[in-house]
């Protein structure tokens, strides 16, 4: 592959009318990596792949797969590629073993179907037509028509969404196979736990716009370090809070509060105290480094706040 | 084109329609009804001339035989699958447009032949005896085919798939009657009449009726409005259809 990345977006702008979508994105990933796009709903996550995928030309900015232009290229592009789109694609009356042995039909060099069915543990409902299998069930029968064709680099649209635990497992796995197979996955979520475990690298969207990117390690410790976490009551005083403790408080969502101190026993104290004068509970109490949620959190709720939850 | 990928497309879209009982109803139960049911019960006027009515039926439930997969049928196939994303999902795998269209196509052409088989089966045990030459039938089928089809995507392309199906139904209805189908054309006031022969399906059974009677001459009038339909209504579909 050389120094060429696998996918590559510099300065990517999708507009729809005069809503602006995606406001100037720029990332790459490299052969062999999981990137997660994560953002809330309407962050632009699915404008963005849909460019990579082809289906639509940057308004402004450019997009590269494998070296290719999505649109111009698509020929070329195609077999190299598989995607997952965000819901549906696929004959309600069909099949799962139908709909992988025809896909398998498309690719040059494609995965056994019969193979690929068990592996995405859908052996048991060879029989069922789309319509009547479960959600997580035709979310992984999507999975399985992505990777049936053995794709360099895979786009995956919210892959876990509505999949249950077990479901999860099984996506989690594949998505592990296929970049330890030498393949990029491009994938997309709004939650940040599936992000944390699946990705390697993490590229925070919020509003069409780069907030953060980085490994989940580097993300979390990007941001203030040190810090106490406390929940209680919402709408307490965090003004004179903070001139109790000596360090800035905020409430970082309704009744869960972080104080931006290292957690000595002083602090915890002043804390404490502060809360007992007033006769206030404390439902919680936590130390230590900031999670990616928060930083999520922080990034993706300022001004105004977002649809995140 | 990838000819793998095209029979394997075809022999999907060939099982799926098979699967789905409305659509058999429309493109056999129907015209098989029509057939079997006009030609037994004597209700309706024929042309002067036509002493059997299944002489007079057979070409034109053949004609219907054809809209009813080449329009009907593919439109609302083509529409559902327009709104389910299946042909989003199609466009990003290494079949091409092309390719999907040929496989269409193919699965079309599959449907009229067993229909032709199973309606011609039948007319000839009501006592059907067609002359005149079935090549010239064929081709007159096959340009008609691709009128129809592009009418079809028309509809599948430009509209939501729930109104797909009711437009693809209510001109199937509309076509059936100015078709000249059931009864003849000449039955209708002289402007409606004048209209019905510009419309491809009085056309069709028109050239139909000929190309299987004693003559086998093929009318020049309908020829050319199936011709200009297979143009237009391709070319207008390919233009306006959008895929998402």
């Amino acid at each position: 592959m050389g120094a060429t990345p696998a996918v590559s977006v510099s300065g990517l702008v999708v507009r729809y009318g005069s809503l602006v979508a995606v406001d100037g994105v720029s990332f790459s990933a490299e052969a062999g990596e999981v990137l997660a796009l994560l953002g809330p709903n309407g962050a632009g996550k699915t404008s963005t792949v849909e460019t990579l995928e082809g289906y639509r030309r940057p308004d402004r900015g450019s997009v590269r797969v494998l070296g290719l232009d999505p649109v111009a290229d698509r020929r070329r592009l195609t077999p190299r590629i598989g995607v997952m789109l965000q819901r549906g694609g696929v004959y309600p009356g069909i099949r799962a073993p139908e709909a992988l042995r025809l896909f398998a039909a498309f690719y040059p060099d494609p995965l056994d179907p019969a193979e690929l069915l068990h592996r995405v543990g859908l052996g048991g409902v060879a029989r069922s037509t789309w319509r009547s299998l479960s959600g997580g069930e035709q979310q992984r029968l999507s999975l399985a028509l992505a990777i049936v064709g053995q794709p360099e680099v895979a786009f995956l649209d919210e892959p876990t969404a509505g999949v249950d635990p077990g479901g999860r497992q099984v996506v989690r796995q594949v998505v592990r196979e296929l970049a330890g197979g030498g393949a990029t996955v491009v994938l997309t979520t709004h939650e940040l736990e599936e992000a944390e475990r699946l990705a390697d690298r993490v590229v925070i969207i919020d509003r069409g716009a780069v907030v953060a990117a980085g490994t989940p390690a580097e993300l979390t410790a990007a941001g203030p370090g040190d810090e106490i976490r406390f929940g209680a009551p919402a709408g307490l005083d965090a003004l004179g809070l903070a001139a109790a403790i000596g360090a800035v408080v905020t409430e970082v969502t309704p009744g869960e509060y972080r104080v931006a101190t290292a957690p000595t026993p002083a602090a915890v104290a002043a804390l404490t105290a502060w809360l007992a004068d007033r006769d206030l509970p404390l439902a919680d109490l936590r130390a230590g480094r900031q999670t990616l949620e928060d930083v999520f959190l922080r990034l993706t709720t300022a001004d105004g706040g977002s649809s995140a939850r | 084109m990838n000819l793998a990928a095209v029979a394997a497309q075809a022999r999907v879209e060939l099982t799926l329609t098979l699967r789905r009982g409305e659509s058999l109803l429309l493109t056999l139960g129907i015209p098989v009804g029509l057939l079997v049911f006009f030609s037994l019960v004597s209700v309706l006027p024929l042309p002067p001339g036509v002493t059997e009515p299944v002489d007079f039926l057979a070409p034109g439930i053949l004609a219907l035989a054809v809209m009813s997969t080449a329009m009907v049928s593919l439109a609302i196939a083509t529409g559902f699958e327009r709104q389910y994303g299946v042909l989003k999902r199609l466009g990003s795998t290494p079949l091409g447009r092309p390719a999907l269209l040929a496989s269409k196509t193919a699965a079309v052409v599959a449907i009229e032949v067993l229909q032709v088989a199973v309606l011609v089966a039948v007319a000839v045990v009501l006592g059907w005896r067609p002359e005149g030459s079935a090549v010239l039938a064929a081709a007159v089928m096959v340009l008609a085919t691709v009128g129809f089809a592009g009418l079809g995507l028309l509809m599948a392309g430009t509209l939501r798939a729930e109104v797909t199906l009711a437009a693809a139904n209510g001109l199937y209805l509309v076509l059936l009657l100015l078709g000249g189908m059931v009864f003849p054309l000449d039955r209708l006031p002289a402007a409606l009449e004048a209209l019905a022969r510009l419309l491809p399906a009085a056309a069709l059974a028109d050239a139909l009726d000929a190309a299987l009677s004693s003559t086998g001459t093929l009318p020049a009038g309908a020829v050319a409005v199936l011709a200009a339909w297979a143009v237009a209504a391709p070319a207008l579909a390919a233009w306006r259809f959008r895929w998402e």
